[in-house]
């Protein structure tokens, strides 16, 4: 049984189809790359499966371990082993980072968790995540929380977004981690190299996923950017 | 125990830290009432307090050039549930001198009180206050606390205030701080203030940037829940070349509580700039969602996040 299944699923949001019968699976422990380009869907994927307010699905269904999570509250979801990591994190004024990361924490080293995003713990477990920290800085927090979870399956909203080439490969590094810890990640990105890491990958065009397999094709299909134009059709036929 | 033990114990379940009060080169006041229960003066500090049954009339002055390392504290209320304190205030710290005053206000039993104090600040050229009043009215949201302050800091000089109430009820506070600030001198004021039941928050903040490169910034945090009503007016003038101010306020509502923001900018000098950000309303989504996604409920979260802007 798959951890996470979703089978046509449809979003509709003013008038408009944005998620068009998606169905995609994500088996456990699996890195599952959802490539696409921008305003493909993606993150509206993310927040349906995380619960977010707005975020019910028209049709179709989101399931974990066979459990359909219709109705279930965002931090029920969470609590059943599903978080997310946010393409753009939230700023918290006067939360410092060390008590950001003990929230819901599973892991017996929190601080830890920075080092595996390249952030010495002494130099930020007293800061605040508010607007002084830089967005790369916020994003690895986020990513170090994530890990700190220690989730069943974790959702990253294009975990690159932010990050200075030099240090991507830490970002793979950690995803990697995850994986090893035993959490399942739906990797979810606009950039292809960052897919190569996945054991699968998914190609999400004009509401549909059109592409499911390997991640060279899956990057192969979407670098061809002939998806892009296509509405889905092409790639669907 | 005595009115001053009684004094300390409040003291201590609020802050901890009333051991403080004991050291021998820490200045300190502590009043029941009109009754000063003990004080004591410091090097580099003149501290006098006359008792009145009108009112304390305190006189706090810092030697010019000192520099006082220990917080001279304050530790002023009173334990009956229902009585009325009038303070008069006057702090002087002379040029070049440096020092921190820590001022809390107890009335852990109030049912019906008043507290009203007058305070006269001066801050010298080159001199530096930092002074931080936190405040505990009890649980009941009997009081009524009136503080007005006028601050002067003269050129170069520095202040640096927190008020802080957020603990407890509120009860009805009104605040009213009118600071002028001279050539090169900085002020920043802050105010955090948690309100519930039917408390009721005013505070009005006066920055006045008189001198040329003079600077402020005006910082107010207030949560509400309930049916807490708060009302915050912030107003800077910018009258003189390179003047510089900020105005910053935050209020989150939640239940049926109300509030407002105003912020007044009023500029008289082509060259001074003074700019202001207000936000009023619901705790915001994006912070909230990412706390559920740790598992948080949204109750939780909302108090991590009003924890938070209170620091």
């Amino acid at each position: 049984m798959s951890l996470l299944e979703i089978v046509q699923l449809v979003f509709r949001a003013n008038g408009r189809a944005i998620l068009d019968g998606v169905d995609l699976d994500v088996a456990a422990g699996e890195i599952h790359a959802l490539l696409g380009a921008n305003g493909a869907g993606k993150t509206t994927v993310a927040r349906i499966v995380m619960g977010c307010s707005g975020y019910a699905p028209t049709a179709g269904s989101v399931r974990l371990e066979g459990r359909d999570l219709a109705g279930l509250p965002m931090h029920e979801r969470a609590r059943l082993g599903i978080t997310m990591a946010w393409q753009e994190p939230a700023r918290f004024e006067g939360l410092p980072v060390n008590e950001y990361l003990s929230l819901g924490c599973r892991s017996p080293d929190p601080a830890g968790c920075l080092r595996l995003v390249g952030l010495a713990p002494e130099a930020y477990l007293e800061r605040v995540l508010d607007k002084k920290l830089s967005g790369g800085e916020r994003k690895r927090i986020e990513l170090a929380s994530v890990v700190a979870l220690k989730p069943r399956l974790a959702i990253l909203d294009e975990p690159a977004a932010g990050i200075d080439v030099p240090s991507m490969e830490e970002i793979e590094q950690l995803i990697l981690a995850l994986k090893r810890e035993g959490s399942a990640v739906l990797l979810i990105t606009h950039v292809e190299p960052v897919a190569k890491i996945a054991d699968r990958a998914s190609c999400l065009c004009g509401g549909r996923i059109t592409f499911t397999g390997d991640p060279a094709t899956a990057a192969e299909r979407y670098r061809s950017r002939h998806c892009v134009t296509c509405d889905g059709v092409a790639c669907a036929e | 125990m005595n009115a001053f033990d009684d004094m300390l114990a409040a003291l201590s379940s609020i802050y901890a830290d009333a051991a403080i009060l004991a050291a021998p080169r820490t200045a300190h006041v502590v009043a029941d009432g009109h009754t000063v229960l003990s004080r004591r003066a410091a090097p580099g500090v003149e501290l006098k307090v006359v008792e009145s049954p009108e009112g304390l009339v305190m006189e706090l002055v810092v030697a010019e050039g000192a520099r006082i390392e220990n917080p001279i504290h304050s530790c002023i209320g009173f334990l009956r549930p229902r009585a009325v304190q009038r303070l008069k205030i006057r702090v002087r710290i002379e040029p070049g001198a440096c020092a921190t005053v820590l001022a809390h206000c107890l009335f852990p039993n109030a049912e019906a009180g008043q507290h009203v104090m007058d305070a006269a600040i001066e801050i010298g050229s080159g001199a530096e206050l930092k002074y931080s009043e936190g405040h505990y009215h009890g649980e009941l949201g009997g009081m009524e606390v009136r503080p007005k302050l006028s601050v002067w800091i003269r050129p170069g000089g520095k202040y640096f205030s927190d008020f802080s109430l957020t603990t407890g009820r509120v009860g009805r506070l009104a605040i009213a701080q009118r600071v002028e600030v001279a050539c090169d001198a900085v002020a920043e004021i802050t105010a955090r203030v948690f309100a519930r039941g039917s408390d009721e928050v005013r505070i009005q903040d006066e920055l006045v940037l008189a001198g040329r490169a003079s600077r402020g910034l005006i910082k107010t945090r207030v949560a509400l829940a309930d049916d807490a009503r708060a009302a915050v007016v912030g107003i800077t003038h910018g009258n003189a070349e390179g003047a510089r101010g900020h105005m910053d306020c935050l209020e989150l509502i939640r239940d049926r509580a109300a509030a407002r923001a105003e912020p007044i900018v009023a500029v008289s000098h082509p060259l001074a700039k003074v700019t202001h950000e207000a936000a009023v309303g619901t705790v915001d989504q994006e912070q909230l969602e990412t706390l559920r996604a740790h598992g948080l409920s949204p109750e939780q979260a909302i108090d991590v996040i009003v924890t938070g802007i209170l620091r």
